[in-house]
């Protein structure tokens, strides 16, 4: 990020979001905003409320505190049409049985455009081939849900959301399930889109390159703010439970998170 | 596409066929030039001399009998597309979900205790789509109950538990407030029995088919949107709640009208989508007009073996449905075998 941006135009933003379930909070008082164009990381060991606070941001949870604002509109006023037209959601584990294809798995992110009075056309074809060279599945459209490996599937789904055509893009975990070469070009993608984007990571070596970084430690916001700012060896002890310290890569000079228990 | 139009062409062929076997065959079996003849009659005064006995059985009975079977059909085969495709689950029927068990609860209870008179089938239907309702109810809150998502065995599951149940508040108020003559009809005519459909059945289950399906179509988007499940149908910009009430409601309706008519007919909803499924995919703009067409066609062809398999008797149609739709129930739990 070199340009300097306010909070008043971050397409993405919570006060106070907080859920309560079974008496317990799964997300407590979390204050964020993504910026216009950044990849916004989240981090924190399992059950810290990441998918949580994912599913609140795009409106499919209803918060018991707080509120979200999604392009400067509250989330809660907004039909879910309209909020599908500017913010698309890659879940972690979303399957079915149906035999569908590939194509017309990517074709479904047209829903919230088409009517019947905008049927689907010309345009809507040209928008999901690009979806599908985006997420580099172009050479599966043929393919059957079920034929997929777990990885193919994750670029399908990036590839649906992309079909979408939103601005705002939030992933969940979307490295699992892949093989290191397609870990390191999906997020290499993901982060070249001119989205805003807000990606839910598990490997913290991975979260390193986001533009900025938040911590999530049992459903509070511990930390938010530039990676090697945020992931330093008391937060890693603290939040995770790890001793790690920063190597340096001798080949490119990148800084590498080494971890021992 | 190209292959769309021979195929759907083919289906109305068929389906033409069909009815006319259907209004053909039976004890007295009419030609197709007499019927053709007395529907001539019928529909412009084309005053043919026909057999007066061959134009009652055409005209009174065989045709609203055939059609209100082609209605029936396609209207349980479009509320098994529906459920299956709500509940994420391929076993999903209107007859293994309950909601014809608690329909045939409904229509009973009415038609014992409650008004008679001109308004009996109408307000039969609405016993029974109170039924229906109150049956899916129980089955949602106990598949919620028992902690598991819909997308597996539990619903079903649930499904049975509360077919049982309304199977036997069907039995305890007929036991209690039947006549002997009285239950012996509601009995024959719970297993599925078109023998008594006239021409005011056709007037009732026809418009509510093709209302059926029309909503079915209209929101055919969102039934493709739920292919990944609620949460996925909701980020594709689906109203989930919303649409999941109409579209229940409009099972719940269509299957309570069609049960009012003929009783509790099973395993429609199961074979002909499924079988559709197979042939065209899953996609909805397809599914749902090929399913009503399938159901309709299934039907009619289970009502002519009904009338046909044991000379000089009917056996209950939805027996017949139920001979070949429990065989592919169990197929698709075969192949189903290894997944969640």
């Amino acid at each position: 990020m070199t340009v300097m941006t306010t909070i008043a135009d971050a397409p993405l933003t919570c006060r106070g979001l907080g859920l309560r379930l079974g008496g317990r909070d799964v997300l407590q008082g979390v204050d964020l905003s993504v910026m216009p164009g950044e990849t916004l990381g989240v981090v924190g060991p399992n059950g810290s409320g990441k998918s949580t606070l994912l599913k609140l941001l795009a409106g499919l949870r209803t918060p018991s505190s707080g509120s979200v604002r999604l392009l400067g509109e509250a989330l809660e006023r907004l039909p879910r049409r309209h909020i599908a037209q500017r913010l698309a959601l890659v879940e972690q584990q979303a399957d079915t049985l149906d035999a569908i294809s590939v194509y017309d798995a990517v074709a479904l992110g047209r829903t919230p455009w088409l009517s019947a009075l905008a049927p689907f056309g010309k345009e809507d074809r040209a928008i999901i081939e690009q979806a599908l060279a985006d997420a580099d599945a172009s050479h599966l459209r043929r393919r059957l849900w079920g034929e997929l490996s777990g990885g193919e599937r994750q670029r399908v789904h990036i590839a649906r959301a992309l079909a979408q055509r939103p601005q705002v893009l939030l992933l969940d975990e979307p490295t699992n399930h892949l093989d290191i070469q397609h870990q390191l070009g999906l997020l290499r993608q993901v982060q070249a889109l001119p989205l805003t984007t807000l990606v839910a990571l598990h490997d913290l070596n991975q979260a390193l390159t986001c533009d900025r970084l938040a911590v999530l430690d049992q459903g509070r916001l511990v930390a938010l703010g530039k990676p090697e700012v945020v992931l330093t060896p008391e937060r890693l002890l603290g939040t995770f439970g790890v001793q790690g310290h920063y190597l340096v890569d001798p080949y490119d000079g990148a800084r590498v998170l080494r971890f021992r228990t | 596409m190209s292959r769309l139009l021979p195929l759907s062409l083919f289906a109305l062929l068929a389906l033409c066929l069909a009815m006319l076997a259907g209004i053909a065959i039976g004890e007295t079996r009419v030609g197709a030039e007499a019927i053709w003849q007395v529907l001539a009659n019928q529909l412009w005064q084309a005053g043919h001399a026909v057999d007066p006995i061959d134009a009652g059985i055409v005209w009174n009975y065989r045709l609203p009998r055939t059609l209100v079977a082609a209605a029936c059909g396609a209207g349980l085969a479009t509320c098994g597309v529906i459920l299956q495709a709500l509940l994420r689950n391929p076993l999903a029927e209107p007859y293994l979900l309950g909601l014809s068990a608690g329909a045939s609860t409904g229509a009973v209870a009415v038609g014992l205790f409650g008004l008679g008179g001109a308004v009996l089938s109408l307000s039969l239907s609405a016993g029974a789509f109170i039924g229906a309702l109150a049956a899916f109810a129980l089955v949602l809150l106990l598949s919620r109950a028992s902690g598991s998502r819909h997308d597996n065995a539990q619903v079903i599951l649930a499904g049975i538990a509360g077919s049982q149940l309304f199977n036997a508040l069907t039995a305890f108020l007929i036991t209690k407030s039947a006549t002997a003559e009285q239950a012996r009809g509601i009995l024959f005519w719970l297993l599925g029995n078109l023998s008594g459909v006239r021409w005011p059945s056709v007037w009732l289950a026809v418009p509510v088919a093709l209302f059926g399906l029309a909503i079915c179509l209209w929101q055919r988007r969102a039934l493709d949107a739920f292919t990944f499940g609620a949460d996925s149908a909701a980020s594709l910009g689906v109203p989930v709640r919303r649409t999941q009430l109409l579209l229940i409601s409009c099972a719940a309706l269509v299957t309570a009208v069609m049960v009012s008519i003929v009783g509790a007919i099973g395993f429609v909803g199961l074979v002909i989508p499924h079988a559709l499924r197979l042939l065209l995919g899953p996609g909805h703009s397809r599914l749902l007009p090929a399913s009503a067409l399938g159901g309709a066609l299934f039907l009619i062809v289970a009502d002519i073996l009904s009338r046909t398999l044991i000379a000089g008797q009917v056996i209950p149609v939805g027996v017949v449905t139920a001979l070949i739709g429990a065989p592919v129930f169990a197929l698709i739990l075969i192949s189903r075998r290894g997944r969640p």
